[in-house]
């Protein structure tokens, strides 16, 4: 029993790192629900190789679901092109025919009388426990015919798939560069529809090269990631299947996979759903800080050295009240705000803190009214926004641009500019 | 008599699904279409589990829910997510599938299902599905349901074409009129999903894209008004029906499928004729997904 | 008296800021060009104005009132690419949808309808066309059809999107008469224009954006060396690092205010 699992586990790891591969150039170029109708459309081909050779050898049926692959391929660009059908539908059509023919030479062969036809159905869902050692051998082969590929053109396909119109523009050899990646798709998933079948092979397909796009741009990350994942999950599959046999790995090799996926939606850093969200909370937070500041500041301005609380300061300026309360809190701990009983008033830090920002708001409104043309009356709002946003390195260009000034739009005067040294 | 039963039913499966597949080939939804019918799986096990007798259609109906499902959890990849559109797709009903294939294997025992039902359906036991009221029978549930189904499609096409017909051609302009085009949306996505889950029984899961896509999109080549579309989808749907189990019987094969490949061999005909007669047609794009292919259409 | 106006009207899309503070009026009976260089705007400003589009801030007023309480004054015509011109369809069934209404969508179309329909597709010129199917049809004719339909509304407003790309000149002429009629007629035509050069002369009034309104008013006043170069002449340095950051960092463009 031990060594039929290594033989599942390696063949699974085989096929889930084949398939994402091919399945980052496929993301890649938008056209990975291709990758699943030429999924389905090896039914019919793998189905007629056994009718033909009536054997259920993998080397024997495979160039059939080789030929049908293609023959998909051809008939969804055939489609497209020659007529007014959109690409979306020309796909689902092969699809389902090809999936269809399929059908009926699966049940055709399970009527007749050929003998050792049990099991071709497997490729519906794929049978990974049936693996055999020379299937493993296939797998082999057809993975590194993938990596010898990709390794020997990578730069041409590197551009081909980010931007196949620069590509052609150049020259570079569109059509056979095309006929290369078509090939290496229908090999990877011709292999692949052993471990997870046909209908949910497009998974291997789609998933591992999305999750990965998440964490990178870089082709070469994003492969070795897709890889990772597809491994990971082909593995995690047949551990599962293998603990509680009754249960069909392929499915939990899409399952685990999609939970991969969908954890790396959300939690990914920077582009994760939450850190977005996250990241959102702490703008808004910044926001609130630096207007109370900003607000005390002009408060300051006016009338020196008095206090307020949370009342007083609602009333001058709009703030929600909980917030309100928050921002003075978190202030009041980060030493930006004195506080006695509940009455506020800034820190030499937080004086100096708010200045900063006032100085930022009032560079910008003189930026917009002088270089944009903005009316006076137009500015405050923009800066409102603005003030939160500029880097140290934005207010060095500003106040470069602007000449070191003194006074904003209204005549108040920018505090703390500091004129460059001659 | 049997006969009959099987081939009515494959009839009215075929013409409920065109009639919806010719709108979502023309919104260019196609694939979306192909989500829904493989994600409504996990719905359709549960309603198997927990449904008896008695409320099965509810439970069904509920399945259909999946479906609408599908449709919030493809627009969430691609619009929180930020996703590419086809992946959101891929991603969303391969997942829905796979829990659906588990679902099954693990309550075989408790369920009339097995995995080849799940795919092509078992059409062939329709006339033995019989609907009993009191002691009595009234011929195969199927039949009703599918014909309940037809009223209720045609009925909102009839009552709603000038909505379908507006917001499947120029969405922006119908938001500027006012219309809600976010509303039409979702309740074509509601009918496919019904659609799907009924014709289960009949089709399987995947079978039934053929019945949404191929009738109608054959009748696309040749159309040139919508009406023409819709009444060219009907009768290639029923050829098709008709055609395709005369065909099975004489390949001893499987009816859905080979009424799904007497669809395809009429498109290929139609292809061809269209080709010969020389229909002009828009020159040709590339294969590429796009925004509008699969979410609620914001212009 | 005022057709349009925008205040502070800012606009995003996926986090950057497409339109910005954008502030004009309109008067009425006049013919609008809005212009400017390629993304700086003008697509999402007609769309703002039609409220297919939110806003972050600021506002869009039609005679004076918020949009979906004029939409029965007001009509829109799409950019011809955004259509898919091999929907089975003819000709008299594009036009006939300008008859279409919110209330009024289930229903049959009145016999006064389909005379409108007819008579604005008269005008442009394609009743000989009315039974053909729109893919069939040159780009200025399916342009024609789509102002046809757009007359058969019997707006006041009329809101059209880059409608002289890509159509032969036998239709631009067709098409500039028509719009002179219209504004002879009192109605107000405001057209986004995707060239600075081409049709110029028949503007009345110009709105330059680039992102931000660079100005606004008659042609003669707008189109100014200045104007141009500030509009034309490349992106402001600081301003678009500024943008860059607000889009990467995905900063919320505008606080919460008591009154919005």
């Amino acid at each position: 029993m031990n060594s039929n699992l290594l033989w599942v586990l390696v063949g699974c790891a085989l096929i889930g790192a084949g398939a994402s591969l091919v399945g980052s150039f496929a993301y890649l170029r938008k056209k990975s629900l291709v990758g699943d109708a030429v999924a389905h459309a090896l039914l019919p081909g793998v189905a007629l190789s056994f009718l033909i050779f009536e054997e259920k050898s993998l080397w024997v049926l495979f160039p059939g679901a080789l030929i049908a692959g293609w023959l998909s391929l051809l008939s969804i660009e055939g489609i497209t092109r020659y007529s007014k059908i959109k690409s979306d539908t020309a796909i689902a059509i092969v699809l389902s025919v090809f999936f269809a023919v399929g059908i009926v030479l699966l049940t055709h062969i399970q009527q007749g009388n050929y003998g050792n036809q049990s099991g071709l159905d497997s490729f519906l869902f794929g049978k990974a426990a049936a693996m055999l050692p020379r299937d493993i051998s296939l797998f082999i082969t057809v993975d590194l015919v993938l990596i010898a590929a990709i390794w020997l053109f990578y730069p041409y396909l590197k551009l081909y798939s980010f931007d196949e119109a620069f590509a052609r523009s150049v020259g570079l050899p569109a059509k056979r560069l095309e006929f290369l990646i078509s090939t290496l798709t229908v090999l990877a998933i011709a292999t692949g529809i052993q471990a997870v079948g046909v209908v949910l092979m497009a998974a291997l397909i789609i998933t591992p090269a999305a999750a990965a796009r998440f964490y990178t741009k870089r082709l070469s990350s994003m492969l070795g990631l897709a890889m990772a994942f597809g491994v990971v999950s082909g593995v995690g599959g047949v551990f599962i299947s293998y603990l509680a046999p009754s249960m069909p790995t392929g499915p939990w090799i899409v399952v685990l996979l999609s939970f991969m996926a969908i954890f790396t939606f959300i939690f990914a850093p920077h582009r994760g759903v939450y850190q977005r969200y996250m990241s959102q909370v702490r703008h808004r937070r910044k926001m609130n800080d630096e207007n109370v500041l900003k607000l005390l500041y002009h408060l300051d301005e006016a009338n020196p050295g008095l206090n307020y609380s949370s009342t007083d300061l609602s009333a001058k300026r709009y703030f929600e009240s909980g917030p309100l309360q928050e921002t003075l809190k978190r202030l009041s701990q980060n030493g930006l705000l004195k506080s006695i009983n509940s009455r506020y008033k800034l820190s030499e830090t937080g004086h100096h803190e708010a200045m900063r920002v006032v100085r930022l708001h009032r560079l910008w409104e003189l930026y917009l009214n002088v270089r944009m043309n903005i009316a006076d009356d137009h500015v405050h709002n923009d800066a409102e926004a603005i003030e939160h946003i500029i880097t140290p390195e934005l207010e060095e260009a500003l106040l470069k641009e602007l000449g070191y000034p003194a006074l904003d739009p209204h005549s108040s005067i920018i505090p703390g500019v500091k004129p460059a040294l001659p | 008599m049997n006969d009959f039963w099987i081939i009515l039913t494959g009839v009215l499966v075929a013409v409920n699904c065109g009639l919806l597949g010719a709108f979502l080939i023309l919104r260019k939804m196609s694939m979306v279409g192909d989500a829904i019918s493989h994600a409504v799986l996990p719905g359709i096990v549960i309603a198997y589990l927990v449904a008896d007798s008695r409320n099965g259609v509810v439970m069904l109906i509920g399945a259909a829910g999946f479906g609408l499902l599908t449709t919030f959890l493809i627009e969430w990849f691609y619009k929180r997510a930020r996703i590419q559109a086809d992946a959101s797709i891929g991603i969303t009903f391969t997942w829905l599938f796979a829990i659906g294939v588990i679902l099954v294997s693990a309550f075989t025992g408790n369920v009339d299902l097995d995995q080849e039902c799940v795919l092509y359906g078992d059409i062939a036991y329709v006339p033995f599905d019989l609907l009993f009221w009191n002691d009595q029978t009234f011929g195969p549930t199927p039949i009703w349901l599918q014909s309940g189904n037809l009223i209720l499609i045609l009925a909102t096409i009839f009552i709603g074409y000038r909505g379908l017909f507006i917001t499947s051609f120029d969405p922006g302009f119908a938001t500027g009129l006012g219309i809600r085009t976010g509303a039409w949306h979702y309740a074509l996505m509601g009918a496919v999903s019904l659609t799907v889950v009924l014709s289960f029984n009949a089709v399987g899961a995947i079978l039934v894209v053929a019945f949404l896509v191929v009738p109608p999109a054959a009748a696309y080549l040749i159309s040139k008004k919508l009406p023409t579309l819709l009444w060219l989808t009907v009768l290639f749907g029923i050829l098709s029906a008709v055609s395709g189990f005369y065909l099975a019987v004489w390949w001893q094969a499987s009816i859905s499928g080979s009424m799904a490949v007497a669809a395809g061999f009429l498109f290929l005909v139609v292809f061809i004729l269209s080709k010969l007669i020389n229909v002009r047609h828009k020159k040709h794009e590339s294969i590429r997904f796009s925004e509008s292919h699969i979410i609620a259409p914001t212009p | 008296m005022t057709v349009l106006e925008a205040h502070n009207l800012t606009v995003s899309y996926d986090k950057q800021p497409v339109l910005w503070d954008i502030d004009f009026e309109i008067p009425s009976g006049q013919l609008v060009g809005i212009i400017g260089p390629n993304g700086s705007g003008k697509t999402t400003l007609l769309k703002a104005a039609m409220g297919i589009l939110p806003a972050d801030s600021g506002y869009v007023r039609i005679f004076g009132k918020p949009i979906n309480e004029v939409r029965e004054r007001m009509s829109y015509v799409p950019q011809r690419q955004s259509v898919d011109w091999d929907f089975p369809a003819t000709v008299m069934d594009i036009c006939e949808m300008g008859r279409y209404r919110q209330g009024k969508l289930f229903g049959r179309l009145s016999k006064i309808d389909r005379e409108i329909a007819a008579d604005a597709l008269e005008r442009v010129g394609m009743t000989s066309y009315r039974n053909r199917q729109i893919g069939e049809l040159s780009g200025g004719q399916q342009q024609r059809v789509f102002i046809a339909r757009s007359l058969a509304q019997q707006a006041e407003l009329y809101l059209m999107d880059e409608p002289f790309v890509g159509i032969d000149a036998a239709s631009e002429e067709t098409i500039i008469a028509l719009l002179e009629d219209m504004r002879s007629e009192g109605k107000t035509v405001v057209l986004v224009h995707h060239d600075l050069h081409t049709a110029i002369e028949f503007f009345d009034w110009i709105v330059l954006l680039n992102t931000r309104l660079v100005a606004a008013g008659p042609k003669a006043d707008v189109l100014t060396e200045e104007n141009l170069r500030t509009a034309y002449g490349g992106k402001l340095n600081l301003l678009s690092k500024v943008t860059e950051l607000i889009r990467k960092k995905e900063y919320p463009l505008r606080e919460k205010r008591r009154t919005e």
